[in-house]
C-alpha cells in the first residue's frame, strides 16, 4: 500500500504519494484478451509503463514451415479471429503471386465482398466494446445483434461462423449458395440504418465524449514513426489506404472514400471506424452489382486446385488419386520470395513468404497490424492517467491473438 | 518512378552501401546492404527528399542454417508520399550483430525484439533488447532451423525431443523446486 505523505505548506506542489507499481491484466475485462500492462504510477498519473505480451504465443510462423501451403490457410484464420476472410485473402494473394496465377473474376469479387464483410464485423465489435470499457454496456449488446447477422451470412457461404477458411490458392472453396445475394442486400439495407442508431447512442453520450475526446492524441508524424496503419493512422490525418494506393484484387474498379480524420484522439479512431463501416457497405453493394453472374470461382489448374466439379473425382480413378495426392502432399511452389500486404481491418496485414521450391514454405513472416499498433501505447501512456489507458487500449483495437501470433 | 527506375536511382546514388541489387521474381525492388551500414543507409533513405521512406512495414529474421552466413535480416519499407516499396536485406554470420534502426523508425523496437527472441539476432544499440513473446528464462531460439518443432523435452513438455547434453545441465537447477 502507498504511504500517504501529510499535506502541509512545506511540500505544496509536490507529489503527495510515493510511486506505486500497478499491474493490469493479463486477465482483465478491458484488456481485450491477455494483455498485461505494468505501470509505474505517481498518484493517478503514469510515469512509466511496460507492455507484456506473449501469453497467446502459438508460434504460427514456425508452424507454417512444417505445413503445406493449403494447410496454412486455417492457421491464418486464427490470427485476427474477428476478420478471418481478410487474413485468408492476404495469405493466398502472397502464394498466388509466387505461383503467378490470378483468381477468376467472380472469385475476386466474392473475396473482396467477404473481406469487407469481415471489416464490418471487426469494426462493429470494437465500436461496441470501446463504450463498454468506458461503462456503457448497452452498445455492445446492440452490435452483437448485427454481428449475428454477419455470422449467419458467413455460415451460409462457408459453413463456419468463426474460422471460415474460405479462400483457397487460386480462388475460393465453393461458390455462393442460392439466396445469398438477397440476404446480403437485406443486411446492407438494415445495417445502413443501424449505424445511425449506434451513433445516436454513443455520440451524444456526454460521458463517452469526455473520456475519449482529446484523450490519447497521436500526431501524424508520431503515428508514421511508430508504424501505425489502418484506422489508427487515418484518424491522425495520414491519408493512406492500401486498397486505393496499391490496389489488389478488384479494388481499382470500386468507388469508395478513404476516411481521414484530423484529431488523432480516441474519439476520432472510434468515429473513423464508424464511417469506414458505411464505406464497406457501399463496397459490398457495388460488388453485388458488378459481380459476374456465373463462371468459375477457382482457377482451372489441376496442379494447385481441386476441380470445381466433383463428379469426375467420384467416377474416375486417376482423378481420385490426384485429389488424394493434392490434399495429402500439397503442391510445389517455385523458389522465390514475395511480400504482399493488404488493408486488413486493423491495418496493413503483410505476408512475407520465402519458398525453396518444395511443398512447404521455407519461411513465413507475418506483419500483424495489431502487434505494430499496440506498440504506441508506451509513448502515449506516459503522458496520461490510468483511466485513459483503458480508453486508449480500446481505441487502438488490438486483437491479442494477432498480437501474439 | 517505376520499380526498375527506383532501383537504378538507388544504385547510382548509394553505390557505397549496396552489395547487390538482388533480382527477385516477384518484381519487388530489393537491395542487399552491408550489415554495418544498415542504420546509416536507412536514415539517408528516410531523409532523401525524393524518396522519403518514412514507414517501416516489417523486419523479419531468416535462418539459412546450415548455410553460411547463417542469418538474414529483411526490412520492408514504404514511402507514404511516393508509394514506393523497397526490400532491404542484410546477411549476418552467427555471433555477429547488426546496428539497430530504432533511431530511424521507432516502430523497429518490437520487430527487432521479435527477431532477437526467435532467432537470437543481436541488434547493437537497441534501447531495450529483451525477449518479447517468450519468458526471460527460456533457453534457445525457437525459430532457428536447428530448433525442433516440438521443443526439447522437460517435465512440462513430455513430447519434446531429447535435449542436447549441454542444455539439460543448464536447465536443471531452475526446475528443482517444482519437481514432484
Amino acid at each position: 500500500m502507498t504511504e500517504m505523505i501529510p499535506l502541509d505548506s512545506s511540500n505544496e506542489g509536490e507529489t503527495l504519494t510515493n510511486e506505486v507499481l500497478l499491474n493490469l491484466g493479463p486477465q482483465h475485462p478491458s484488456s481485450h484478451g491477455v494483455l498485461r500492462l505494468l505501470m509505474q504510477m505517481e498518484g493517478e498519473r503514469i510515469t512509466n509503463m511496460d507492455v507484456i505480451i506473449g501469453y497467446l504465443h502459438r508460434g504460427t510462423e514456425k508452424l507454417c514451415e512444417s505445413f503445406t501451403y493449403t494447410q496454412i490457410i486455417p492457421l491464418t484464420d486464427r490470427l485476427d479471429y474477428l476478420c478471418q476472410p481478410s487474413n485468408n485473402l492476404a495469405y493466398v494473394l502472397a502464394v498466388e503471386k509466387l505461383l503467378d496465377v490470378e483468381a477468376p473474376e467472380r472469385a475476386q469479387y466474392i473475396r473482396v465482398m467477404m473481406a469487407e464483410l469481415s471489416r464490418i464485423s471487426g469494426h462493429l465489435l470494437i465500436s461496441g466494446a470501446l463504450p463498454m470499457d468506458l461503462g456503457a454496456m448497452t452498445t455492445l449488446l446492440y452490435v452483437m445483434r448485427e454481428r449475428e447477422m454477419i455470422m449467419d451470412l458467413l455460415e451460409m457461404a462457408t459453413g463456419a461462423r468463426m474460422h471460415s477458411s474460405y479462400c483457397r490458392v487460386g480462388g475460393i472453396r465453393e461458390d455462393l449458395p442460392t439466396g445469398f445475394t438477397e440476404r446480403m442486400h437485406e443486411f446492407c439495407h438494415i445495417f445502413r440504418q443501424r449505424i445511425v442508431d449506434y451513433e445516436t447512442l454513443v455520440e451524444k453520450n456526454r460521458i463517452f465524449l469526455k473520456r475519449t475526446k482529446d484523450v490519447g492524441v497521436i500526431t501524424a508524424a508520431e503515428a508514421i514513426d511508430w508504424g501505425l496503419s489502418g484506422p489508427c493512422l487515418r484518424a491522425s490525418g495520414v491519408d493512406w489506404d492500401i486498397r486505393r494506393d496499391n490496389p489488389y484484387e478488384i479494388y481499382d474498379r470500386l468507388q469508395f472514400e478513404v476516411i481521414v480524420r484530423e484529431g488523432g484522439d480516441c474519439y476520432d479512431r472510434w468515429k473513423c471506424r464508424m464511417d469506414e463501416m458505411r464505406e464497406s457497405v457501399t463496397i459490398i453493394e457495388q460488388c453485388l452489382a458488378l459481380m459476374p453472374r456465373d463462371g468459375p470461382v477457382i482457377v482451372d489448374i489441376p496442379q494447385i486446385a481441386f476441380p470445381g466439379d466433383k463428379e469426375e473425382v467420384q467416377t474416375s480413378m486417376e482423378s481420385l488419386i490426384h485429389q488424394f495426392q493434392l490434399s495429402a502432399y500439397g503442391f510445389k511452389v517455385p523458389a522465390g520470395e514475395t511480400y504482399v500486404s493488404i488493408e486488413a481491418p486493423k491495418g496493413e496485414l503483410g505476408f512475407y513468404i520465402i519458398s525453396d521450391g518444395t511443398e512447404k514454405p521455407f519461411r513465413v513472416g507475418i506483419r500483424a497490424p495489431s502487434f505494430v499498433n499496440l506498440q504506441i501505447l508506451l509513448p502515449i501512456a506516459k503522458r496520461c492517467y490510468l483511466a485513459d489507458v483503458i480508453a486508449i487500449v480500446g481505441s487502438l483495437d488490438p486483437v491479442m491473438k494477432e498480437v501474439d501470433k | 518512378m517505376s520499380d526498375s527506375a527506383l532501383l537504378s536511382t538507388l544504385k547510382a546514388a548509394y553505390a557505397d552501401y549496396i552489395v547487390t541489387g538482388a533480382d527477385t521474381n516477384d518484381g519487388f525492388p530489393c537491395l542487399e546492404i552491408q550489415h554495418d551500414n544498415i542504420a546509416t543507409f536507412c536514415a539517408e533513405l528516410k531523409q532523401d527528399s525524393t524518396l522519403q521512406f518514412d514507414f517501416l512495414s516489417d523486419i523479419c529474421g531468416v535462418d539459412y542454417y546450415p548455410q553460411a552466413p547463417r542469418f538474414e535480416v529483411v526490412y520492408h519499407i514504404y514511402s507514404i508520399p511516393f508509394k514506393y516499396r523497397l526490400r532491404l536485406k542484410c546477411k549476418l554470420a552467427e555471433g555477429e550483430s547488426i546496428p539497430t534502426v530504432t533511431s530511424v523508425w521507432n516502430t523497429a523496437n518490437w520487430h527487432e525484439r521479435e527477431a532477437f527472441d526467435m532467432y537470437g539476432i543481436v541488434f547493437s544499440g537497441h534501447p531495450d533488447l529483451r525477449r518479447i513473446y517468450l519468458w526471460d528464462g527460456f533457453e534457445g531460439y525457437p525459430q532457428r532451423k536447428d530448433f525442433p518443432l516440438r521443443g526439447y523435452r522437460d517435465e512440462y513438455n513430455p513430447f519434446g525431443e531429447e535435449p542436447p547434453a549441454t542444455a539439460t545441465d543448464q536447465g536443471k537447477n531452475d526446475d528443482e523446486g517444482w519437481s514432484r
